[in-house]
């Protein structure tokens, strides 16, 4: 079993975002970056699926040159080869094509990613991969067992779940419940350093999104507290004055 | 050009986050002085689909094929784009829904279009075609220019709210050709708690962490959820633990949330779980640190323990709604 892990490099849960230039570029400046938490779970659960020779696992990132830490991690939790797209990632479409672009001949059997970035959120890479290389795509996993061509995926839906079957090639994005994230140990991590990491060359695709400025969410108001021995009057504030109860 | 929705249903029923896609996309038409053609995808009584029409969608396209009773993501994809290109609609609009993320990124590859997912406000008409959409977990918005020809919106639940705009709603039959490709994926069951409000669609949102000490004090969060017709949610520690589900984890690293009212008990308010619920309308905090980072970006606030506080806060309810 192949199985490719698409990964990327966001800012540490941590961060506080703020924005330079006239508000149209991320900080990075002191930002550290991490695996996607969510490709954490993603990745996991290949290592699971393919150990004990079983299979194998190859992580793949869009971007430059500076991602090649964060490749090196997920090579250390257990990733056997790596490549990277030498592009910056423009939007979810361009990193969607560059991934379809290097998977469409190299027979993988699954590709998995998490269920978004935390960075766009966009939980759009998968699908779009998916339509790219006309194979099913199941969004918001929150559970993964294979067994021979078939695998079987409980899939988040409002207010319950939603057990499925999917045969043959598929891609899809895992949330939590999927596999606890693994850590790397001392092996991995000296391992990592030595393991394959292929860099290539990025195609050319249409632009289609572009973001032009960001915003921070207005601050809110001074909190206004109320006795602990008055929960009444919270009641009342939250009918009277604001109105959602 | 006109301006198609896609209408998710569960069980032939419409949600009001389906309702509310559609009052956002009656607008987007308006700015565009176009038409809404609304599409349905399974059995639907014909009664529910006239309902689209209050909203202001004047075309509603019913698909009922066997095959597409349930839902299949790549075919469902495939039949919605293949209604916008037959309507001519150049703007596709969703719900940023479970489905409608799973929908959403294939419908815009098949129309070369850009996509801008979890929406908060009409787009810009200043020229450029822009439109808000959250960011970095809830920390920011992101203004996302869709440069494409054709373009596709995934709206967040709560974001735009439910507006009438009365039109009587012509209901058509509409069929598209699915390839066997399409239907790979096969659905051997679904479950739903009917009891329980909905997380991400809910108004309401009474939330509780580690302050609660185990989850056998969860009576009274689900008690005074109950009362309020709220949804219940956690913090991550509790989910990681085991105490809830991981269903009910709100934050950077479960999912976002904007309900109009979220009460947060017991929990101290880490940068990651400010996050999911920044957005929120009105935010009420319960915590007996009164140095918790929650207070400063809170509305209201009671300082106390919560296994005190909780409790009268249920008595209170009650006294209110009698």
């Amino acid at each position: 079993m192949k199985i490719l892990v698409c990964i990327s490099n966001v800012p540490d849960t941590t961060t506080k975002i703020t924005f330079t230039n006239d508000n149209t570029e991320f900080n990075t400046s002191g930002v550290q970056y991490i695996v996607n938490p969510y490709d954490e779970i993603a990745l996991s659960r290949a290592i699971e699926l393919t150990e004990g020779g079983k299979g194998t696992v190859t992580v793949i990132n869009v971007g430059e040159a500076g991602n090649d830490p964060t490749i090196r991690k997920a090579l250390a939790i257990g990733a056997d080869d790596a490549v990277r797209v030498n592009a910056a990632p423009r939007d979810a479409y361009f990193v969607a094509k560059q991934i379809a672009e290097y998977a469409k001949d190299k027979d993988f059997n699954i590709i998995l990613t998490g269920r978004e970035s935390i960075d766009y959120n966009g939980n759009q890479v998968a699908a779009m991969v998916g339509e790219f290389l006309d194979i099913p795509s199941v969004s918001i996993i929150k559970k993964l067992d294979v067994d021979g061509d078939t695998a079987t995926i409980e899939r988040e839906i409002e207010g319950g779940k939603e057990v499925l079957t999917v045969s043959g090639k598929f891609i899809a994005s895992c949330a939590e419940g999927v596999a606890e994230p693994k850590i790397p140990n001392m092996r991995g991590i000296m391992s990592a350093r030595t393991k394959p990491l292929a860099v290539v060359d990025a195609v050319a695709i249409e632009e289609v999104t572009k973001v032009t400025k960001y915003e921070t969410p207005a601050p809110r108001g001074t909190v206004k507290l109320i006795p602990a021995d008055q929960t009444e009057s919270l009641i009342g504030l939250l009918h009277s004055e604001a109105k959602v109860i | 050009m006109s301006v198609l929705v896609y209408v998710e249903q569960a069980e032939g029923k419409f949600k009001k986050s389906v309702f509310e896609a559609v009052s956002y996309a009656k607008a987007i038409a308006d700015q565009q002085s176009t038409n809404l053609t609304a599409i349905s995808i399974g059995d639907v009584a014909d009664s529910e689909l006239k309902e689209l029409g209050k909203y202001g969608a004047s075309k509603v396209l019913n698909v009922s094929a066997d095959q597409l009773k349930t839902f299949v993501n790549q075919a469902y994809a495939s039949v919605i784009a293949a209604a916008a290109e037959k309507e001519g609609a150049d703007i596709v609009v969703l719900s940023n829904s479970f489905s409608g993320k799973g929908l959403a990124p294939r419908i815009a590859v098949k129309l070369k279009a850009g996509l801008a997912d979890g929406a908060v406000e009409l787009p810009s008409t200043d020229g450029k075609f822009s439109v808000k959409k959250t960011a970095f977990s809830g920390k920011a918005f992101a203004i996302t220019e869709l440069t494409s020809a054709n373009k596709v919106i995934a709206l967040n639940p709560n974001a735009f709210g439910v507006k009438e705009n009365a039109t009587d709603a012509a209901i058509a039959a509409f069929t598209a050709d699915v390839k066997q490709s399409d239907l790979g994926t096969v659905i051997k069951e679904i479950v739903r708690a009917t009891d329980k409000v909905s997380l991400p669609d809910a108004e309401l949102v009474v939330s509780a962490g580690r302050g609660l000490k185990g989850p056998e004090n969860w009576g009274m969060i689900e008690e005074l959820a109950g009362l309020l017709g709220a949804a219940t949610a956690c913090s991550k520690p509790v989910s990681d633990a085991d105490w809830r589900p991981h269903s009910e984890h709100v934050g950077q690293t479960g999912i976002a949330i904007s309900p109009n009212l979220y009460i947060a008990i017991g929990i101290s308010g880490a940068i990651q779980h400010l996050a999911g619920v920044s957005s929120s309308k009105v935010i009420v905090v319960i915590n007996k640190d009164p140095e918790a980072p929650f207070f400063k970006v809170a509305d209201y606030g009671i300082v106390g323990d919560a296994f005190e506080v909780v409790p009268k806060l249920i008595e209170a309810l009650k006294a209110h709604k009698a």
